[in-house]
Parts: C-alpha cells; structure tokens; sequence
C-alpha cells in the first residue's frame, strides 16, 4: 500500500464541540451557535451590552456606525418574519449592509447543496451568516465549513437552539425580576419540538436560576428531559403554583395531525394560560411567549394583552440584543 | 500451484483449533496440517512464524453499491478493500438499485465478482418484488440463482400479515429469512437514539421499541411459521436480551451486530458527527455494553461490518439531511480484535464471530482450515500497528469515525481458494 494515494476528497473530521466552536483560540466569541457551554460572565457581559443598546433604540436617532462597512447576510432556509426583520433592523442600526435571501425557494429547491450555497455567498466577502435552517446542527455544520472571516449566527436550527431568542428572554426577565437565583421559571406547552424552550434551559440554569419547570403532556416533551435541569409536570396547576415567570410556547397545528394531541381545544382546555391559571402564580409573575401567540390555544387574549404580560417588550428588546450579540462578534475585543 | 503456510498460530474455531502449525495448500484447498503429504513440494513458503493464521473472514453485510450507485462504491474497489482487510467472503443485502430480486441482478453480481480480485461475494435476495414491501419476490428463481437467503433491507413491509406469508414461502424453499427489527412507524423520522444526547441536540429520536416491538412480533411470527430468521444489527440491550430469551427456548434464530455498535455510543454523536449516522442508531452505554455481553455469552453469534460506503457530498450536511452508514470493511477485523484485548472475548470466540458462525448462517463450507476445505485465509502480523487513515484506507467510501485510531494487529496476507490475493507490503 502506498500512503500517498489520494483519491475522492475527504470528509473532515468533525472538529470541536458544539459549544467549544463558538470560541477562537484567545476565548473570543467567534459565532454564536448555542447557549450551552457559555459562563455566566459571557451572558451577563451580553445583557450589559444589549441595555447600552436599549435606551439608544428609544432615541429619535437610533443608528450608530459600529459595523460600518460590514456585511451581513440574512440566511433564512425557514419561514420566519420576525426574527428576520429583527436582525435586519439590529444590524442595519449598527450600520452594516444587509442581504435577506430566503433559500427554501431558491437554491436548494434547484438541487444546490447547502455547502455550495455558501461556497458561493463566502465569495462575495460577507462578514456574517445569520441562519435559520429545519435542522437541528445546521448553524454548526455551517460554523464548521465556512471561511475562517465569516460570522455565523444560528437564528435557530430545528428543534436544537435558538441562543438570541433566549437572551432577549433572559434580557427581559432580568430589567424585571433582577436576580435569578431567586426565581422560578414554568415553561409550558411544545417542549419537544422546541429549540426556545432548549436554549432558554441552557441559559437559564447558567444564570442559576432557582427552579425551573416544564409543563406539558408525556407527549410533548423529549425523552430524559429532566436530564436538561428541569422538573416536570403534567398538570398545570401544580406547575403554576409559586412561579414568578411563565412562558409559553407557540403550539403548531401539525402537532395534532402527528397524533400528539387531539385537539387544540382540549390542549386549550388542560394548558391553555388563562386568567384563572395564572392567579395561581405569585403576583406580579411575567408572561412572556416567543411569538406568534395562538390566542385560545395556548393563551387566553386577556392574559396575552394583560399587565402581567411583556410579549410586546421581548419583541422590542430583541433588537437591542440582537445589536448586542452582532458588535461583539464583528467588533471583536470579547473574552469568555 | 503448492503452498506452505509455516509455523504459524492457527486460531480455527469450527476445529478447536490453537496451536502452532503448518497449513498445506494444493490447487485451491488445505490438504493437510502439521505434516506434509506425501510428495508435497511447496512452490512457495509463507514464514508465519509469530503471525496469527485465522480463516478467511466472513462477513454477513456489507454494502458494494453495484449495481446502481456506483459513483459511491464498486464491486471491485469494495472486495479489493475487503481482501486487504483479511475479508474473503462477503454477503450483500439486496438493497441495490435495482434491487436483486431477480436472477439477472444475481447473475450481474456473481459475474462482477467473478471479474474482481477474487473475494467471494454472495447475495441475499429481495423477500419482495422491488423490496416493495407488498409482493412477495420470485423466492424459487432467486434460490436457483444462487442466493443464500432473502431479505427485506432496510425497507419497511406492507403489513404483518405479508411478513407471515413471506415468512412462509421463504420457509418451503428453505431459504433463510434476514430481517432487521426496526418497527418503521415507532422509527418515524428519527435519526439518533431516544435519549438525553438526541435531547440536547434536538435531533429527532428513535425509541428502543421501534427495535423491541419489531423483534417481539418477528419472534412470534417465526414461532408461528418455523422459519429459519437471522436478526440483522442489533442495536439495544434489550433485544439481545429478547434474542438469547428466544434462542433458549430453541426458536430457529441467530443475530448479529455491526461492529461499530460493540464501541461507538450516542455520546459520540454529541458534536452532530455525521460520521457517527447510522442505522439503527448508535444508543447508550447501557446498550453497547449490553451487546457486548450478548456477544461474548453467544446470543448474538456474529460480528458483521454492516459496511455502507459513501461519496464525501452525502455526509457534509446538517446532520439530519446525511445519509446513514459507515464505511467499515477496513475495521472490522481489527475491531473485533480489540474486543480481544478488552477482556470482552478470548480469541477463540473474536474468530468464531468473524468466520465460523457467520457461515454456518449462511450454509457455506467456508470459516475453516480444516483439510478438504477451501483455503481461504488471512494472515495478521499481531506486533504490527494499524492505524487507519486516508493514506492507506483502500475502499472508495472514506466515511469512518475510525480515523485516528490506532490497532494492534495488521493484516499481511488473504488467500482466496489458495491463492494470495492480497499482501501487505514490508517498509
């Protein structure tokens, strides 16, 4: 045998870990991926950063020239139009230019592979990938092949993470509630399927909070879940009892047809967040929902339009922390 | 041609066979052990001295992807990788496209071996036309074609009900039934194992039931139908349990595992290493030792290398959207060895696993040296290193995990019918 046969190319070796990609050599935020595997000082350094950002969006003139000259490109393999007009607005008020392409009908849809998409994007001199993709891992796969210049941003992969979705989350919860360690958070509804509920478990046990509940049907929650750092319920107002934070998650109709549910009614009628439900909280709990809210489904229009909820807040702050995260990759100077 | 295989430790299960010896080899066969026949002048000597001298390995699956796919693999560039690795027979499942359920894909087959290095090669039939899953395949043609057992793949069947009926008409033609025990509902579209790793990646999960429902309702059917059934991969704990359960209580099965699932876990997934996709899954710590303990108490018979080789493109995507399967000839025999070296099984067993058991499944009078039979061999240099890697992996499909590992024991020599068809260059 000869060691310098080399014939069809190589299948890289997967690399680093999932949550060690994220970070240059130096410790430098390089992508942002997933929450898992960031400290505490990493997170806390973001919703710093996203508060500056914050009282500058409610200004009349609310651009600044950070990342002047920078591209950005907004990779949306998925429907998706508030995440994407957040990061569009986020990295326009930080003065980078923006391309949105919407690849479910274009490239892929011709038989064009995802890494030769990039391939092709990489050549233009793009500073940042932000990208949502159907499966779980595609924000890393890209980290792993794109050019060592580029950026990536998963704006969430599958049902894995949805890391800004999480720190606008937690971005929100903190101007409210302050310390975490005294909190207890219930999420409730699709955990399964759900990269939010995922990456705000991460972050939420890393800034140490003091319970944190999923409620759901067995149906609806992954396997060993607890394994995550959660307690379970089943019902939820056992699981409401005492909490200080309640998000829920958006129920998709598909869930019924997979025979995970019967109806969205009765799911309404067992964990739907009514005005009832949520008096068994403590006073002054939040609620909060990723969006779009299924009124009557999930949530009762009192409860979602009430004073305890700040949905419309999250959609606000998710711009500031959106600005956050995108200057402290492309600007550079952030250590873990 | 005369050939003499000196001094070396002949490891040969089917005959309790380990101790130092010669192997005496005329025109395609082993005449004799230790002593020379009378009149016997070698043409040529291999010194074995300090080599291991095994049967030529059997392997119960292994993917050539001819016809059809041969932009991923060849028959020739696959028995080529299989004799460097001491491989010289192999059994391919009849997923190709088209698939062979017919005479004419059997035929094709056969005759592209034929025109190859010299590795056996045999094919199981489809159990369905086109492995529809809906009718049942040509079973008597295909047997008179020379296949040596029907098989559903990887491909789900219409009904239990056409399962039973096939299991029947395959048992009147004394044909073997090789089924895997993936229940294809309760898999869904999962792509890891059910667990706290599929948890954290929110990769869709497959169940341990989607492979114990499937296994406890072939088992009832094979009680039914008394067909002969080999169980294809297992890949959990409890089915071994279910196999040795049944094998006890004297059901015509026999089972086998690919050996990545004797060491690869779910944890090797963790960081979506597409190279870790395969099918079924790799599943917990719980299971692979599980498995290995089906192994060595025998419930599970036979190591196979379920090799599935593939172009670079199919495993640089998400890891969803990567097709499952390892490029795994090349590891086979050294992973079993290691499984040596682990205390898991003595050495005898290792190549009981890898050549006696897996032909007496497939009804062959191969896996053995003993005079009168066919001298299919492989020599291993057991001070040597392997260590895996692009430079010297021969097969077309470089999809392994295994790179970078590093294995006692290399293979020097592979004799199909008494003629060297592979060895190892000495640097």
């Amino acid at each position: 045998m000869s060691s310098s046969i080399q014939t069809s190319p190589l299948i890289p070796a997967p690399g680093p870990l999932p949550a060690s990609l994220q970070f240059t050599d130096e410790g430098r935020l390089q992508h942002l991926l997933t929450i898992e595997g960031l400290s505490h000082a990493l997170i806390t350094e973001i919703l710093d950063t996203a508060e500056s950002f914050a009282s500058m969006n409610a200004k009349s003139v609310k651009k600044v020239p950070l990342l002047r000259g920078k591209t950005v490109v907004n990779l949306f393999f998925e429907a998706s139009t508030r995440t994407r007009t957040t990061f569009e607005l986020a990295a326009k008020r930080l003065s980078a230019d923006v391309l949105n392409i919407n690849i479910s009908t274009s490239a892929t849809v011709k038989g064009e592979s995802l890494l030769d998409t990039l391939r092709n994007l990489e050549a233009m001199y793009v500073d940042m990938f932000v990208v949502r993709h159907q499966a779980s891992g595609a924000a890393h796969f890209i980290a792993r092949h794109v050019a060592s210049h580029v950026a990536v941003l998963n704006a969430g992969d599958g049902r894995h993470a949805h890391p800004t979705q999480a720190l606008l989350d937690m971005f929100t919860i903190r101007r409210h509630k302050g310390d975490f360690s005294a909190l207890r958070v219930a999420i409730v509804g699709d955990i399964l399927h759900s990269r939010v509920a995922r990456s705000q478990i991460h972050a939420l046990n890393i800034l140490n909070t003091g319970e944190i509940r999923v409620i759901a049907p067995q149906s609806l929650l992954p396997a060993h879940v607890e394994s995550l750092g959660v307690h379970v319920y089943n019902d939820i107002r056992a699981g409401l009892r005492d909490v200080d934070v309640v998000i829920m998650l958006r129920l998709q109709r598909e869930r019924m047809e997979a025979g995970l549910l019967p109806s969205e009614h009765e799911f309404f009628q067992l964990y739907g967040l009514t005005q009832e439900r949520l008096a068994l909280a403590n006073p002054g709990c939040l609620v909060m929902h990723p969006g779009p809210a299924n009124r009557g489904v999930e949530i009762d229009s009192r409860v979602a339009d009430g004073p305890q909820s700040v949905i419309l807040e999250q959609v606000t702050y998710g711009i500031a922390v959106r600005m956050a995260v995108m200057s402290m990759i492309m600007g550079g100077g952030l250590t873990q | 041609m005369k050939l003499l295989i000196e001094n070396g430790r002949l490891v040969d299960p089917a005959q309790g066979l380990d101790r130092v010896a010669s192997i005496y080899i005329q025109r395609d066969a082993v005449v004799a052990l230790d002593d020379a026949p009378e009149g016997f002048e070698p043409q040529r000597r291999i010194d074995a001295a300090g080599r291991l001298v095994i049967p030529g390995v059997v392997d119960l699956a292994a993917r050539l992807r001819e016809p059809g796919q041969e932009h991923k693999a060849t028959i020739a560039s696959e028995t080529r990788a299989a004799s460097s690795a001491g491989i010289t027979t192999l059994c391919c499942p009849p997923d190709t496209n088209p698939p062979v359920d017919s005479p004419a894909e059997v035929e094709l087959i056969t005759r592209r071996a034929k025109q190859a290095c010299g590795v056996r090669v045999h094919a199981l039939g489809a159990l369905t036309a086109g492995l529809g899953g809906d009718q049942l395949s040509e079973m008597a043609a295909l047997k008179r074609a020379g296949v040596l057992g029907v098989s559903q793949a990887l491909k789900p069947m219409a009904s239990h009900l056409l399962l039973r009926r096939a299991m029947e008409y395959a048992a009147s033609h004394e044909l073997t039934v090789f089924l895997h025990p993936i229940d294809w509902s309760l898999n869904a579209h999962g792509c890891v194992h059910e667990g706290p790793v599929g948890t954290r990646l929110g990769l869709p999960g497959i169940p341990e039931a989607a492979e114990t429902a499937a296994l406890g309702m072939i088992l009832a059917l094979t009680e039914q139908t008394g067909v002969r059934v080999h169980l294809c991969r297992l890949s959990t704990a409890r089915a071994a349990h279910l196999v040795a359960r049944a094998r006890a209580d004297g059901l015509p099965v026999s089972a086998d595992v690919a050996a990545h699932q004797l060491f690869l876990t779910d944890m090797d997934v963790a960081d979506f290493n597409t190279l870790c996709h395969v099918m079924p899954p790799l599943r917990s710590q719980r299971d692979r030792d599980g498995l290995r303990q089906a192994v060595a108490d025998g419930a599970v018979s036979v190591i196979c290398s379920d090799h599935q080789p593939h172009e670079a493109d199919t495993k640089l995507a998400p890891f969803p959207d990567t097709q499952p399967g390892i490029s795994a000839l090349e590891t086979l025999v050294p992973l079993t060895l290691r499984l040596v070296e682990e205390g898991v099984l003595n050495l005898t067993e290792a190549v009981r696993c890898l050549t006696a058991n897996p032909a007496a499944i497939l009804g062959l009078p191969v896996g053995t040296l003993a005079p009168g039979h066919r001298a299919d061999i492989c020599i291993l240099d057991m001070d040597a290193d392997y260590a895996p890697e692009p430079g010297n992996w021969v097969s077309q499909g470089r999809n392994s995990p295994f790179f970078g590992w590093t294995f006692r024991g290399r293979v020097t020599h592979t004799l199909v019918a008494g003629r060297v068809i592979y060895e190892h260059a000495q640097r």
